[in-house]
């Protein structure tokens, strides 16, 4: 049995130990924010937290987390009441074809656990790792700046925004 | 009863004498400032060999700052003596070298000597450098005073005392530095010539690739054994038969120009970054190099391969089951035998892997630990890192796991406590 402790909730699993924690959270919890983008770690569509920290669930076996929570879109907020960052998101219209964005949302959600209020190169790295192939990343960041109350940076240094 | 103040005397005279000569041997005079010479004093074909010096140099990979400009400096380098930041070599006058003339250019490459008299510190590797032609570091120079200047003062040093001081660097100059162009080995043909004065002169290979000794010197006689810099274990250079397929030159050239072996594996770390440059050098300055590194292989004792039976006998371990999870999930993907990876692109399995069969842990734990960053839009050598997902029993699981799975070599000793170590390094990066 697999315990997992996903948005809250305890569960114990009857899965294979090395079934990735994403297959965990489609399949058998049916938490489908998630996404399932390359499968090696490169695209971040399947982002979520562990512990404190974002990770690419589609590389983490169900047997490595522990005792420590997983997060998912779910626990940030509804579609009828959505959290800080969703609510951020959907006013800059982040999303082009939206399949990033539960990833994006939840590494930026890591970020500002951690440090709420990050410089602008600290979100840029941060947020690097998780890829938008629609393109909106300036829209991203912005929606990331509004909830971090970061100002907009100088778009001469920067080779303008939107 | 009178010897007494003679002996105090003759004393005094030896100490007197010995700060005389240690006064000398510190003082170096400042060279004069000149204008920037204006870009076009620079003849195109001067600047192009130039930019072929600086590039096998791998000057770039220490004067630029993490997102910084060109040559601006400010790279923080860990060194066990605390940390130095690479200075400014764009020509700007105020900060950078604008107002170097060649000759106080080229004392500062032979002799590491800064225009204003200062004594530069180590990190720059002029005791190699000083191997470079009065051509080569002309053009060197014609290539720098032409680069964009950047008015950056990179941040003081953070030295232990007393190496804050920077004249003592005079006594050890004295003990490592041999100053002086290279003597062509009449003996071998100019294309061995050339190899090793690329590995020794710009190349400065042997400054990771050896160990130092306390004082931070090349340990004489152990040049090109291996050496650890920057977190990685540079692997030696003089034992490339020793790998499970032994280095071939096709297979130096191809890693050197290209970042990726087909039968050893990915650059990683500062390696990934002087692979870059030499992409951009001509290929029959890798040619040599290769060749001249090819001819300096000591005779190395057979490697003992362990018997097979430590991992696939009997049931295993709980370490050795956690490590087969989280292999299956982590890295199978991109590194088990049906991963596309492994038929694209010639990219080799982790048996053949520098770093899965080295003597230490530390490359492996520091891949897992690190994994290979994105480079602009060159995604060939990426890997995620897990650093922040798994805990060093985690990362030590995983690392022993590959390590008996794909090689043939014994298992490693402490892969545990090693991840805490690179781990606790890291940090301080």
């Amino acid at each position: 049995m697999i315990n997992l402790t996903v948005n809250g909730v305890q569960h114990a699993l009857d899965i294979d130990p090395s079934t990735p924690l994403l297959y965990a959270l489609r399949n058998d919890l049916h938490l489908h924010g998630a996404k399932f983008g390359c499968g090696l770690g490169q695209c971040g569509a399947c982002s979520v937290i562990v512990g404190d920290r974002a990770a690419f669930s589609c590389l983490i076996p169900v047997s490595s987390i522990g005792s420590r929570a997983v997060r998912t879109i779910e626990s940030l907020g509804t579609a009828d009441r959505p959290g800080l960052l969703q609510k951020s998101f959907i006013e800059h219209q982040a999303a082009q074809c939206g399949y990033c964005i539960a990833g994006m949302i939840m590494r930026a959600q890591a970020l500002l656990d951690r440090n709420p209020q990050p410089t602008e190169r600290e979100l840029r790295e941060h947020m690097e790792p998780n890829l938008c192939r629609c393109g909106t990343h300036m829209r991203i960041l912005a929606a990331i700046r509004d909830v971090a109350h970061l100002p907009a940076p100088d778009a001469a240094s920067h080779g303008g925004t939107q | 009863m009178t010897r007494k103040p003679e002996l105090l005397v003759v004393g005094g005279v030896v100490i007197l004498a010995a700060l005389i000569v240690a006064t000398l041997l510190m003082w170096e005079p400042a060279i004069a400032p000149i204008q920037p010479p204006p870009a076009s004093s620079f003849d195109a074909q001067t600047k192009l060999a130039g930019a072929r010096v600086v590039a096998l140099g791998d000057c770039i990979v220490c004067h630029t700052a993490r997102g910084g400009k060109p040559f601006a400096g400010g790279l923080p380098l860990a060194t066990p003596f605390g940390t130095i930041y690479a200075t400014n070599i764009t020509p700007d006058v105020e900060t950078g070298i604008g107002g170097w003339s060649l000759e106080a250019f080229t004392r500062a490459v032979r002799h590491g000597v800064s225009r204003d008299g200062h004594l530069l510190y180590p990190a720059f590797p002029y005791i190699h450098f000083t191997r470079m032609s009065d051509g080569d570091i002309s053009a060197a120079y014609a290539y720098l005073m032409t680069r964009e200047p950047v008015n950056a003062n990179a941040p003081a040093n953070e030295l232990i005392f007393p190496l804050n001081f920077r004249p003592l660097l005079a006594f050890w100059n004295v003990l490592f530095l041999h100053p002086g162009e290279q003597a062509a080995d009449a003996s071998k043909d100019a294309g061995w010539n050339r190899g090793k004065l690329l590995v020794d002169g710009p190349g400065h290979c042997a400054s990771c690739h050896s160990p130092l000794n306390t004082i931070g010197g090349e340990k004489s006689g152990h040049a090109f054994d291996g050496g650890i810099v920057d977190g990685w274990e540079a692997p030696p250079l003089n034992a490339l038969g020793a790998a499970p397929k032994p280095w071939t030159r096709e297979q130096l050239v191809m890693y050197l120009r290209s970042g990726r072996a087909s039968e050893h594996g990915a650059a990683a770390g500062p390696m990934l970054a002087v692979t870059r440059d030499l992409a951009t050098v001509p290929e029959e300055d890798v040619n040599a190099i290769a060749a001249y590194i090819l001819s300096i292989q000591k005779a190395q004792p057979a490697v003992a391969n362990a018997s097979a039976d430590v991992a696939t006998h009997g049931k295993p371990s709980p370490a050795a089951q956690r490590g087969a999870f989280l292999f299956a999930a982590s890295c199978a993907q991109c590194h088990g035998p049906a991963a596309p990876m492994q038929s694209i692109g010639e990219r080799p399995t982790l048996a053949f892997s520098t770093a899965v069969n080295a003597p230490t842990s530390r490359n492996t734990a520091q891949m897992i630990l690190s994994g290979n960053g994105w480079h602009g839009e060159d995604s060939m050598n990426y890997m995620p890192a897990f650093s922040e997902v798994y805990d060093d029993r985690q990362i030590a699981d995983l690392a022993s796991y590959i390590r008996a799975t794909y090689s043939q070599r014994g298992p490693w000793n402490d892969v545990e406590a090693t991840v805490a170590k690179v781990r606790e390094e890291n940090k301080a990066r």
